[in-house]
């Protein structure tokens, strides 16, 4: 039986460095190539050495394909495309195409840059890596090669997340990198159609949470900042630069122009205004509000949303800020936090979690005095408020995904493993199929039943047709007659006649006889008659003739009589039917066994 | 054989001439125009191949034919039909056989033999569909012949078998518009068919949903169309549909799900209460809950289109079990595997624990007690949490109509509607504006059945600074039906709606009016904040507040309001508040009740509200016009004097009681033209004050309508023996038009003219004959005599009857600061008003700008500019341009709104004959419609002045 197999490198039972094997029908392909945030050795990476020792990866890898630009899933891929080397294709969406790079140069420079490490990839092998990358859009049905075909899917997330749908003949597997099932302000939902993949490959970040809705959240958290503005006080946001900064960016914005507020809100400058550019760009990708509004007005041209510079921090009067990093362990965040934190009119609000370490988590857990470098301490006045803006999928959008899909079978990566475990039983118990949870390196193999796709002719199709009864039933089988040829890998189904024509074969006639000996006292010719009248009575709707030269046909069965040498009233009945017929043939002479009836003329 | 069909053609052309004399002598004016079928025949015979052919056809379809040629140009079309070898062509043909069928007056049995024989050797799939079509229209061209259906569901029984969707698809959408329908009358006559009947009735619904599982999903939904079909013309569906139907719901594609629940919603109507079983259990439910749990779930599928679907229809289930409906609200939340209380249940309980600041702390959201995890159910069985899905959906149809469906049910279930609150307090922050305007606006409508907590009010409130002027006057209209709990809950309100006010003072008339509701709901809350409003000390005089001051307007009208019910509350007053209180009784005295105060020798209660109650008024308008009836019997001065009065009484009563202004200024206006009449005077002003009798009121039946064109006439009558005395050249002219307009009275009030008895007109049909014959000047010597001796027609009182009024708000007319523009340059000027009982007034209201030297402009508003707040009321608002050439001085303008009428708008109008084909070219407007404008508001006067252009 044919087999899928698949390999997680990285998250398996675990978050980051996203890299999954997969081989179905032959084809080798890798999905996702990530980092890990938490290491700083070679564990950081996925081991590529399961693929191959030594040597490049060409060679086992039929395409590489990338779910969205985090670097999660894609911190890796300079490394494996150019340190390890592989030039096959890459996919990626175009917003991923497009904003992956400026992330992976930008972890790239605080890698070298900042902390000195050698041995890492250059800016010129991220621009070769990228030259190797072939762009997807959504619905878009990729040949990858003759018999891989790719096709991506809107996966919300980030701009330009997106599912992907392998297909390797009628075998499939969907992957969804990372999903979200709730629209939020700048994205839709995550969407798939009824695809029915062998393998359902889905994340599971949040596999033992139900979220509320993301509504009372963003009320809660205009509320928050709107309270504070008309305090006078100043607003902190600690944002990483991409995803979640520019949906709060757009709440805000939306929330400014329709309560007329005036209070400026600042975004600290970066990589942040180039991606920006982007998601200007790939309207596309955004929600339905966004879409249906940019004629008239982009919402991501913001009008209230301003640079910063570091000497506004000192500016009189309320204000909002954006800045990075997110989990204010260093950089500008930090240092308007330090700015901001003696007056208590003043706010920060985180939008994520925290690394435990970092003066987020210290100040989250209610920490009032901070002790900062150059043993100062900090007395911490502000207010400090936690709204947590995820987007991944919940448990429940894990299901309503796998409903929308209907896989045959289901493999979670990307989650710890105690939830994964739990989400595994109810996934088994509500739509009984099976599930698997692999750690990394270790292979799910998983048999598949793909169906042959053989050509019929059409001659046969319609006589077949025309046989059957007035309601086609696409939901019962149907026997048919015909010839199977298989010829140069190809299946095709046609009627028997045409088959010998095209084989170039003579037809051979295949007849079954039979004898029967009958009682019956009349001559020949009459015995012969009493049996047409027989036939006629019982076979009603069937042709039966009485020819002259003495032999009586049911269709195309013969029936011929004899006497017997010694007794002149046993009769001896031939009967002769060929293979087609065999069914009526062998029907007739179990009738005429029972002899014929008395009442005969 | 093209000789002989011409012939007929020819033949049935010369009949086109004669029949419309000897059938219908009411049309006599009509021009007969050479048959469509003649020219038809000849351009087909030129047509050298199939294109050519295609072309006329598409040409002649343009065209519309007479009823009387119908028949000619279908049998031409058959016979090319059976001559033509292309498809397409034989395609147009046979969609026009199904055109021309529809023309009116033409029954088209005579060509269903033809038709359904056309079927027999067709090979084309295409064309046979189309085929399939015409006998449709046939089939449903005839109602009262169950033999020609009979015969057309055997033929489309007979083509279900074929293998194209498009037949098929076809064949089960004529069995569900002419499959038949279980009628009482074939359960009379059992004797004859028994055996046939029923087995024909359950044969249309088994013959179907055998389709339910065709290959094909267009041929699905075909057929579950077909059925929702037969179940809109009155029959049955049967119970066992239900499973089927249910099936269906998880169809791959999503026009058969789309189809399937309206299927399975008609079928929760009709067996509300039977009893399903629960698959995987062998529990049992009602057939209603189990439906609406399916459609609940379909809240959640993956096209946006079916989830739309599903959404609506939710809304129209009441009979639903309140257990199930409550689900739909259900969201159970988990993190870590742990309850987690949502923010609304959080919300509620910091209300309920008396703590006011919520969600300052980091941890508050913290997961409590452990879930065990079989009980967590990940997938929503059944109605579990519809409505959060659907409000949290991708798109804003969903989001609009789920919004809806919460309304309907809110609206039937105070429980649900109190559960609901949340969510839709939560939907005043939805990104898309028309879906926080709907919350809004639904949050209104269910107001009766809740009261509000402290912070949901909060959330409700902040959305008063919305800069978009709907939402605030939509959250206004909410606040006046809003019940709230607590004294803080007032103040709370009160202070918004100042911020507001102090943020928007355009918004000035709408708070003031919400503050007279919430002033007037809850005097017990107003009355321990009053001296904290009116910023009164115990021992101390406080300075007076300024008067004209908009907040301290909005504080007076609550603090009166209150005080309506709550007698001890003047006593709280100080001295400037009475004085106050007069003024504010004199200049808003639709804001500020009349109060009845203690001592200080002030009586303000006021006279006007000592009047008598409505039945008194009616009986009075009652008897106002019966004296009038009387009039006959008086002579021409006291009858004169009556009318006089009688007029005089009833506007005053009109300006009295409000509720009767539309029926007595009706009346009034109708004495007056019998005034002028009797008079013999104002020919032009009576003839103006029938169409606004006509057109301005709304609420009258055409008794009334006759009347009014009745009163017409006679003024039209007048107007004639006045020009036969001065202008002899145009008399005979104005006589045909005359003889013109009682015909088309008699034909528009065919059904009134009985009750007209005696009447001018009554005795002008009696001498019809006469009058059309004779000389224009005998003529107007007997409508002389005629109008001399006819009678006061007797005016019924209408019941409801309103006056379109319309009140510009905007501009106020009161600023001295003229609008300065450049000449040549055009300046836009706002206009806010309001209208009320105005019928359709996107089409019929505009605004006119009258300059100084005459000039007039008549401006359309766009449709989008007209809101509706409420029934009968409209909200105009809108930006006239003006522009003149240079004045030297600053001047006045005035604006003021106008009603369209045109009286072939009137619904009592002939309709208008339509030609049977697709495209009109020009609609025939009737001869008689006479257009024109009413004034309908106080004209309001704004200063401009245009400067000079700098050069």
């Amino acid at each position: 039986m044919p087999e899928i197999k698949v390999t997680p490198l990285g998250a398996g039972q675990d978050v980051g460095r996203s890299c999954i094997l997969v081989s179905i029908g032959g084809k080798n392909i890798m999905l996702d190539c990530g980092m890990h945030m938490g290491y700083n050795d070679d564990r950081r990476f996925p081991d590529f050495s399961y693929i191959t020792q030594n040597g490049r990866l060409t060679d086992f890898l039929d395409c590489v394909i990338i779910s969205h630009f985090h670097l999660d899933h894609c911190g890796a891929l300079p490394f494996m495309s150019e340190m390890v080397g592989y030039d096959g294709p890459i996919y990626m969406t175009h917003p991923t195409k497009a904003i992956c790079p400026i992330l992976l140069e930008d972890f790239r420079k605080i890698t070298v840059d900042k902390k000195g490490e050698t041995n890492f990839f250059t800016s010129q092998m991220i621009k070769d890596c990228m030259k190797k990358v072939v762009p997807l859009n959504l619905h878009q049905t990729v040949q990858v090669d003759d018999e891989l075909e790719i096709k991506a899917y809107y996966a919300g997330h980030v701009l330009g997340a997106a599912m992907v749908h392998i297909k390797v003949g009628s075998e499939s597997v969907v992957y969804t990198g990372d999903y979200n099932m709730t629209p939020d302000r700048h994205l839709g939902a995550a969407w798939i159609d009824k695809c029915r993949p062998d393998i359902l490959i889905s994340e599971s970040t949040y596999a033992t949470t139900i979220r509320d809705s993301k509504r009372c959240r963003e009320r809660d958290f205009l509320k928050k900042v709107h309270e504070s503005i008309e305090r006078g006080g100043k607003v902190l946001i600690p944002v990483f630069a991409l995803g979640r900064a520019q949906e709060l960016c757009i709440l805000l914005e939306t929330f400014w122009e329709r309560m007329n507020l005036k209070a400026p809100i600042y975004f600290s400058t970066g990589l942040t205004e180039k991606a920006n550019h982007y998601y200007k760009l790939f309207i596309t990708w955004t929600n339905q509000k966004i879409r249906k509004t940019f004629v008239q007005r982009n919402m991501f041209e913001f009008k209230h949303i301003k640079a910063f510079d570091r000497s506004y921090a000192d500016n009189p009067g309320p204000m909002v800020v954006f800045a990075t990093p997110g989990m204010l362990h260093a950089g500008q965040s930090l240092q308007i936090f330090k700015k901001w934190a003696g007056n208590e009119k003043n706010m920060v609000i985180m939008p994520g979690y925290c690394v435990q370490g970092t003066i987020g988590h210290k100040i989250l857990n209610g920490q009032r005095k901070l002790e900062m470098e150059g043993r100062s301490t900090l007395d911490v006045k502000l207010q400090v408020e936690y709204m947590s803006f995820s987007a991944h999928a919940d448990a429940k959008g894990i299901m309503q995904l796998i409903r929308m899909a209907e896989p045959r079978n289901m493999l979670l990566v990307h989650g710890e493993a105690v939830k994964m475990e739990f989400l595994k039983g109810k996934i088994e118990q509500e739509f009984s199929i099976d599930c698997y949870m692999p750690a990394n390196g270790e292979t799910v193999t998983v048999t598949t039943n793909p169906s042959v796709p053989v050509d019929i002719s059409l001659n046969l199709l319609k006589r077949e047709m025309a046989l059957g009864g007035p309601l086609p039933d696409p939901k019962k089988p149907r026997t048919m007659h015909g010839t199977l040829i298989m010829k140069e890998n190809s299946l095709k189904l046609v009627s028997s006649e045409q088959a010998l024509k095209e084989l170039g074969l003579n037809e051979h006639q295949l007849r079954f006889t039979c004898r029967v000996q009958l009682q019956d006292p009349h001559s020949d010719t009459d015995t012969l008659h009493r049996i047409y009248t027989h036939l006629k009575s019982v076979l009603k709707g069937y042709t039966i003739q009485h020819l002259p030269d003495g032999t009586v046909m049911v269709e195309s069965i013969v029936i011929k009589v004899s006497s017997s040498t010694e007794d002149p009233n046993t009769k001896v009945l031939l009967l002769s039917w060929s293979y087609q017929d065999e069914d009526l043939g062998s029907f007739l002479s179990t009738l005429l066994k029972k002899g014929l009836p008395s009442g005969l003329c | 054989m093209a000789a002989h069909l011409k012939k007929r053609v020819y033949e049935e052309f010369s009949k086109v001439v004669q029949i419309p004399h000897e059938e219908a002598p009411a049309k006599k004016l009509r021009l007969s125009k050479p048959s469509k079928s003649a020219a038809l025949h000849i351009d087909l015979c030129k047509a050298t191949n199939s294109t050519d052919a295609l072309q006329y056809l598409l040409h002649f379809a343009r065209k519309p034919v007479e009823t009387e040629s119908v028949e000619g140009v279908v049998r031409i079309l058959l016979e090319h039909y059976y001559k033509e070898t292309d498809n397409s062509v034989r395609l147009k043909i046979a969609s026009l056989l199904g055109l021309l069928s529809k023309t009116q007056g033409f029954s088209p049995d005579c060509i269903v033999d033809d038709a359904i024989n056309t079927l027999g050797n067709e090979k084309s799939h295409q064309v046979l569909a189309q085929l399939m079509d015409t006998l449709l229209v046939i089939g449903t061209q005839l109602p009262e012949s169950p033999a020609v259906r009979q015969r057309l569901i055997e033929v489309a029984c007979k083509h279900l078998s074929d293998t194209y969707f498009g037949v098929r698809n076809k064949c089960l959408q004529l069995l569900g518009c002419l499959g038949m329908v279980d009628t009482p009358l074939t359960k009379d006559n059992e004797g004859l068919g028994i055996s046939l009947v029923p087995l024909k009735l359950r044969d249309v619904q088994s013959i179907i949903s055998d389709y339910f599982g065709d290959q094909d999903p267009r041929v699905r939904t075909a057929a579950l169309k077909a059925m929702l079909q037969l179940h809109e013309r009155g029959m049955k569906i049967h119970e066992i549909i239900y499973d089927q139907a249910c099936r269906l719901l998880s169809d791959d594609y999503e026009q058969v799900r789309s189809a399937a629940v309206q299927m399975v919603w008609v079928l929760s109507h009709l067996y509300p209460e039977s009893i399903v079983p629960i698959p995987s259990s062998n529990e049992e439910i009602r057939l209603v809950d189990d439906a609406f749990g399916k459609i609940s779930h379909m809240v959640s599928d993956g096209s946006w289109m079916v989830r739309v679907q599903a959404a609506k229809t939710l809304g129209s289930m009441l009979q639903v079990s309140p257990q199930f409906l409550e689900q739909t609200l259900d969201k159970k939340l988990m993190s870590d595997l742990r309850r987690k209380r949502t923010a609304h249940e959080r919300a509620k309980e910091l209300f309920t624990s008396g703590e006011f600041s919520s969600g300052r702390k980091w941890a508050d959201d913290a997961p409590k007690e452990k879930l065990d995890t079989n009980t967590v159910n990940l997938i929503a069985s059944g109605a579990c949490g519809a409505f959060v899905h659907g409000l949290e959906d991708e798109m804003f149809e969903v989001r609009i109509a789920a919004v809806e469906a919460l309304c309907q049910l809110a609206r039937s279930s105070a429980s649900f509607a109190e559960k609901c609150l949340d969510f839709l307090v939560d939907m005043f922050n939805d990104e898309i504006e028309e879906v926080r305007l709907q919350s809004i606006h639904v949050l209104r409508e269910i107001s009766t059945h809740i009261t509000l907590r402290e912070d949901q009010l909060d959330t409700v409130l902040a959305v008063l600074e919305d800069s978009s002027r709907d939402i605030r006057e939509a959250l206004h209209e909410l606040i006046c039906y809003t019940n709230v709990s607590t004294k803080e809950c007032v103040q709370l309100a009160l202070l918004e709606l100042l911020k507001n006010l102090n943020k928007y003072p355009t918004d000035r008339n709408s708070v003031w009016k919400c503050l007279k509701f919430m002033g007037s709901r809850h005097p017990t809350l107003v009355l321990p904040l009053v001296p904290e409003l009116l910023s009164t000390h115990p021992y101390f005089d406080t300075p007076e507040p300024d008067m004209d001051d908009p907040a301290y307007i909005a504080v007076l009208v609550l603090v009166f309001n209150a005080a309506k019910s709550c007698p001890t509350m003047p006593a709280l007053f100080s001295d400037h508040t009475f004085r106050h209180y007069s003024y504010l009784r004199d200049s808003l005295s639709h804001l500020v009740p009349p109060l009845r105060l203690p001592g200080n020798g002030l009586d303000l209660v006021d006279s006007r509200c000592g009047l008598g109650s409505v039945e008194s008024a009616q009986l009075f308008l009652q008897q106002s016009l019966n004296r009038v009836s009387t009039i006959q019997n008086l002579e021409a001065p006291g009858a004169q004097d009556l009318l006089d009065f009688t007029i005089r009484d009833l506007r005053r009563l009109g300006e009295l009681q409000t509720e009767l202004a539309g029926a007595a200024d009706f009346c009034a206006t109708y004495l007056r033209c019998q005034l002028l009449l009797m008079k013999v005077v104002g020919v032009l002003s009576i003839l103006e004050e029938t169409y606004k009798l006509e057109f301005l009121y709304s609420g009258l039946d055409s008794r009334q309508v006759a009347t009014i064109h009745h009163v017409r006439l006679q003024a039209k009558a007048l107007q004639l023996i006045l020009t036969a005395r001065t202008r002899l050249d145009s008399l005979i002219s104005s006589c045909e038009k005359f003889l013109q307009d009682i015909e088309s009275f008699q034909r528009l009030f065919l059904t009134e003219l009985p009750h007209l008895q005696d009447s001018f007109v009554d005795k002008l049909l009696e001498l019809m004959p006469r009058l059309s014959s004779c000389k224009p000047v005998e003529l107007v010597k007997i409508l002389q005599t005629t109008l001399r001796q006819s009678g006061l027609l007797q005016l019924r009182l209408p019941e409801q009857i309103h006056r379109a009024t319309a009140t510009i708000i905007e501009p106020t007319g009161e600023s001295d600061n003229p609008l300065r523009f450049t000449t040549g340059l055009v300046v836009a000027l706002d206009i806010d008003a309001t209208l009320e009982h105005v019928q359709d007034p996107q089409n019929n209201v505009k605004v006119q700008v009258l300059y100084p030297d005459g000039q007039s402009h008549v401006i359309h508003p766009k449709p989008g500019d007209f809101r509706k707040p409420g029934p009968d009321r409209h909200r105009l608002i809108t930006q006239v341009y003006l522009s003149h050439t240079a004045w030297t001085e600053p001047s006045q303008i005035e604006v003021r709104l106008l009603l369209a009428y045109s009286s072939s708008s009137t619904s009592l109008s002939s309709p208008s004959k339509l030609g049977w084909s697709d495209s009109i070219d020009s609609l025939p407007t009737p001869e008689t419609a006479v257009e024109g404008t009413i004034p309908f508001s106080k004209p309001v006067k704004v200063y401009i002045m245009p400067k000079p252009a700098r050069r």
